[in-house]
This record gives C-alpha cells, structure tokens and sequence, in this order.
C-alpha cells in the first residue's frame, strides 16, 4: 500500500534522498565526461519541469520555449561580454538577471500567443520561435552567426564543470520548489480546471487569461535562467544552437515520457533520456543517429505508454497491489491530490445535511 | 403578487438567430425570487439557447436580460457567475482528470493576490468543510478521492451542481437535470431542488420529464419556435391543448382528434 501511495514521510525521505544524491553526485564521480553529462541532465531537469508547469499543466503545448533559452543565454553573454567581465563566478550573478529577461519576453508573446485555440497556440509558438533565432542571426548587437565568445570561467580544471552542475542544481531545487508549490496551489488546480475544461473553468469565475499568462511567463523564467549557465557553461554561442529548433520537442518527450503533468515525471524523463542522448552520441559514430532512436521512442511512449513511464508504472503496482475497483485514485496520475487533505475530508464527523447551504 | 411586476429575473424580446432559423424569436420570460420554475418545450425550441443567452453564452441580437432589476445583457459567463447566477448543461461540463474534491474547489471565490494563489494550497478549511457538507448533501462524499472521469453519467449531473453550490448562487439555472439519470436519482434530486428552494434559493428548470417538472415546479413556461408562449401552474400547463399541440405539432393533433 505503502508503494502506491507513499505517506508523507516516505516521500519526504525519497526527497531528501534525491537531494543527497544531487549535491553528492560531483564529489563521487569527477570523471569530466559524467559531471557534463550530469550537468546537462540537472540543466533539462529543471527545464522540463518549468516547461511541464505550464504545457503539462493547461494542456497548451509551447513548441517556442527555445526563446526563452536562447534569450537568456545572449543576456549574459552579451552583459558579461559588454562590462568586460573575466570569469569566475560573478558572471553566475548575471543568471538571476536572464530569468528575469526571459520572464518579461515571455509577457507579450504570451498575451498574443494564449488568445488562440490550443491547436493555433503550438502553431504560433513555432513561428514565434524561428523569429527569434532570425533576429539572433541578423541583429548587429547579437553578432549573428559568428557567435558570441564569452570570457573563460577559469575554475580549477580538476573539477571545472562543478559550479555549473551546482548553479543548476539550484535552479533545479528552486524551480521543483515552486512547481510543487503550483500543483497543490489554488492557482494549480485552475490550470488543471483549463486544461480538462477551459470554456467551463471560465464560466465558474476562473480567470482563464491571466491565470494561463501568469503559468506560461512562471514557465519562462527557469528556461531563461539555464539558457545562462549553459551559455556560461559552453562559452562560445551561436543563434542556431541558443535558439535551437529540437529544443522544445526534446522537452517535450522528456515530459511525456516521464509523465506529463506530474511533479516527478518530467524529472524522472530528462535524467534518463539527457543521459541517454549524450551517452548516444558520445559513443555513436554517426552523429544524429540519436535522432532516429529518440523519434522512435517517442512513438513508442505515445502508443504504449500515453500517460507516460512514471504513471504507468504506479498504476501496474496499483494494479497488483488493491485487485478490482480499488485503483480509483490513481487513475489520475496528473490530478493536483498533493495539496488538498482529501482522506482526512471523508473521515470528517457528518456534518448536518446542508446545514449551511 | 408582487413577483409578477417586480421578477428576479427577466428577459425581454430576447433575438438570436443561426442562419435561418431563429433560435430565440423575441421571447420573454419572468422568474420569480424564490420559487421553482420550469422551461419546457420541443426539442430545438430554443431552451438552451434562452440560457446561452441569460448566461453570456451566446450574444443576442436584439433585447435584453435584467438580473434584480439590472441589466447583464452582454456581460461574459465569469461576470454572470459573480453575481450569483450558477448554471449546469445539459451535457455535463465536469473536469474529468481531477478529483471529485478538486472540482469542488473551481469555483471557490477568494479575493487574493495572484502570487498568493499561487503559493497557497487550494482550499482553506472553510471550504474544506463546506464543499464536504455539499458533497454529503448530493451523495458523492464517498467518490471525493475519485478521477470526475469515472463517474457515472447522474452523478456527473449532481457534481456540476454540487460545484456550483460552493459559490452560493442564488438563481441556479439547470438545463436537464434528469435527462440520462436513473429513477431513484431523479427522485433524490427533486428533493435536493425542493430543499435548496426552502433555503431561499430560485431555479429555472429546463426539463423533458415532465412528471419531474410538472410535480416540482411553482409555475412553467412552455417554448415554441423560440418564444415562450405560455406561462402557467403546473395543473393549467398540465391541461391545456396548446401545450400539446407545441409537442405534437398542430397536423398531429388535429388527426388525433379527428380519428375517434
Ligand atoms: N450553435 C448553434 N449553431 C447553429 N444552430 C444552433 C446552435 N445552437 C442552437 N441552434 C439551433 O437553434 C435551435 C434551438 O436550439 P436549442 O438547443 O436552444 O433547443 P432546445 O430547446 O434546448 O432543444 P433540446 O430540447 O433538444 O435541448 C435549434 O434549431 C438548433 O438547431
Ligand atoms: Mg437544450
């Protein structure tokens, strides 16, 4: 029982375990090629779970957060490039500066983008998206296709990748805090309310515009802040790969795969597909081979596994566990349960029928 | 009675056409505060319609709609819903993939700030409390855990109701609450109707069973061709020959007659 539906305590020792495992993971490995890969994963980690609390949340699927990547990833470039800024880690100063950068991008597109159908929406996100990485290429200040060169970090190269993987860690704790904040939240269950029921969420006094502005600009912010670091990270930025076409699906599969519009399930979906990627295309020869099998992955959680690995997973072990009929509760991998004391309401002393109706 | 002249709501010479067919053809229509009243009428005689209209559903191309002597002509469906007009469909409009207990908490009003909405978990105890007493009430405080989804298609009904009456409306619109619902239900929720009604709340009931109606309402209105043609006690509704001929059509009846 225990398994299916972990009581506070054990999901407050899982979490503390998962936070060891995050600030420990460097100390154990310091083999550079798995603190990068770690760094990527901890860096999609946090993306997709921003992405997931507004996409996974209202059902508006946003193909155009590589803006906000990209977005923050020129604002510290070009603030720590334009103040001469040498490294080190005042330039992690400029990450919280990006956020906010991305955060106020993300308000007019979202005031346009959110007025259309769900449909539309991904439609305008894409062209949203590609008017970006124009204007990266071609705007004087972003120095087109030759790129941004930032100063070097000049941390110790024994353990080099370390305050990136630290400074994402950070985001990621941050940006899991809030998005646990979100689910259980007033604010979490409108958005949930949006995405089974738009019309009828509006007609019950949700206000289903700025609620859906106020998620998708909450979205942006983390996206923008890790578009930072990674730009920190890499050191040398180009349009194509800041404002990167494959960024959204990527996020995407990594949310469906995990579990869309759960807290763990996006988590869960970049650490291992991240890792796989980067493990793929280290050791493949042909460089976008990864492509193919990540395609076809996506087909096959779409077909196999439509509510993603996490939830599928708890339903089987639900399933095994409570035979027939008692599996009610977890039908609903996605419902917004956490923060509402639902068991504690049917125990309740009767109250009198309609007393105060 | 003063209700006749002072009504709680009221809808004059309402229009609204699609295409050719007009839907609402200047129809009018008086409810009484406090009371039950019934809208019958025809399949496509424009009872849904007439409650697009007064719920900000629909525009109206010509009339209005007055709410306490004010008029809401125009306004959106959260305007509607703010002043205390709380509606269900007539396909229920649940939110399937969350809880029972988490529709509850749709239509809770809580004045705070959006960063506060946002932190705060959903459902203080008041409405914990409350929106357990309204689930008792409407028999789906054992279902409170469950997906909406899984419901069946009565206790759908009762929970687009049951979350309705968390906001306190006072003028509760219902489009169909028997249509699809099981004998003992229906009688169970004539009661709810009947019990809310002595706590002072007004319905407007748009129904085909028409023992439900004719045995629940204070008064009904009957719908043709989207106008209201005829408002009476149920027993007058009950016997009168246009009511029949709205049904049957007028050839029909007259071939009833005719026969014997
Ligand atoms: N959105 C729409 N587009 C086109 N025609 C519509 C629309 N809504 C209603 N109508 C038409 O308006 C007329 C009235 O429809 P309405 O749904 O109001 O009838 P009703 O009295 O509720 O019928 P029922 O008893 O079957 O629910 C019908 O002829 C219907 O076809
Ligand atoms: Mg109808």
């Amino acid at each position: 029982m225990s398994l299916v539906n972990p009581t506070k305590s054990t999901k407050r020792i899982g979490l503390l375990l998962a936070v060891i495992v995050l600030v420990a993971f460097p100390l154990i490995f310091n083999n550079p090629t798995v603190t990068t890969i770690a760094t990527y994963c901890v860096m999609y980690m946090a993306i997709a779970t921003a992405w997931n609390s507004f996409s996974g949340f209202t059902g508006y699927v946003s193909l155009g957060h590589a803006i906000f990547f990209g977005t923050g990833a020129y604002t510290l470039s070009l603030i720590s490039t334009g103040l001469n800024m040498s490294g080190g880690f005042p330039v992690f100063a400029l990450v919280p500066v990006a956020g906010i950068a991305a955060g106020a991008l993300a308000i007019p597109i979202g005031f346009v983008a959110l007025r259309t159908k769900r449909h539309t929406f991904v439609v305008i996100t894409i062209a949203a998206f590609f008017i970006f990485q124009l204007l990266a290429e071609n705007l004087g200040f972003t120095k087109g296709s030759e790129g941004v060169t930032l100063a070097p970090g000049g941390f110790a190269a024994s353990d080099y990748n370390n305050p990136f993987y630290y400074a994402s860690a950070v985001i990621l704790i941050l940006t899991v805090f809030l998005v646990w904040h979100i689910k259980r939240s007033r604010f979490g269950l409108q958005l949930f309310a949006i995405r089974d029921e738009e019309s009828r969420a509006r007609s019950l006094g949700v206000k289903v515009d700025r609620v859906k502005l106020v998620s998708f600009v909450l979205s942006a912010i983390p996206v923008g802040m890790i578009g930072a670091i990674w730009a920190y990270f890499i050191g040398q930025i180009y349009p194509q790969f800041a404002f990167a076409a494959s960024f959204d699906v990527t996020v995407a599969l990594m949310c469906f795969f995990g579990g869309l519009g759960t807290l763990a399930g996006p988590v869960f979906g970049a650490l291992v597909l991240e890792a796989l990627q980067r493990y793929l295309v280290l050791s493949l020869t042909i460089q976008n081979l990864y492509l193919i099998i990540y395609g076809l992955l996506f087909l096959a959680v779409i077909v196999l596994l439509p509510e993603g690995v996490l939830p599928s997973i708890k339903k089987q072990i639900s399933k095994r566990l409570l035979p027939t009929g008692a599996d009610v509760s977890f039908n609903s991998p996605d419902s917004a349960t956490s923060g509402i004391p639902q068991a504690s309401a049917a125990n309740k002393e009767p109250v009198k029928e309609g007393k105060a109706l | 009675m003063t209700a006749e002249t002072d009504a709680f709501l009221e809808v004059k010479n309402a229009t609204r056409s699609y295409g050719g067919v007009k839907a609402l053809d200047n129809c009018s229509i008086k409810i009484s505060e406090g009371k039950i009243t019934g809208l019958i009428g025809p399949n496509g005689s424009g009872k849904t319609t007439l409650f697009n209209a007064i719920t900000g559903y629909e525009s109206i191309e010509g009339g209005d709609v007055y709410f306490r002597g004010q008029s809401i002509t125009g306004k959106t469906p959260e305007q509607i819903f703010a002043l205390g007009i709380g509606r269900t469909f007539q396909l229920t409009k649940i939110f399937a993939r969350m809880t029972v207990m988490e529709n509850m908490f749709i239509a809770t009003q809580r004045k705070e700030g959006w960063l506060r909405s946002v932190i705060r978990p959903a459902g203080s105890s008041e409405e914990l409390d409350r929106a357990v007493e309204i689930l008792k009430f409407v028999g789906l405080l054992k279902l409170a855990e469950s997906p909406a989804g899984s419901l069946s298609y009565g206790q759908r009904k009762l929970l687009e109701l049951a979350y309705i009456l968390i906001a306190d409306p006072t003028l509760l619109l219902l489009d169909e609450p028997a249509g699809g619902v099981n004998l003992s239900l229906i009688k169970e929720l004539g009661d709810h109707i009947r019990y809310l009604n002595s706590l002072g709340k007004t319905f407007l009931i748009v129904e085909h069973n028409m023992d439900f109606v004719l045995t629940l309402c204070h008064e009904v209105n009957v719908m043709s061709s989207g106008s209201v043609f005829m408002t009476g006690k149920p027993e007058q509704v009950r016997s009168d020959p246009r009511v029949l001929d709205a049904y049957l059509g007028i050839d029909d009846f007259e071939e009833e007659i005719v026969v014997p």
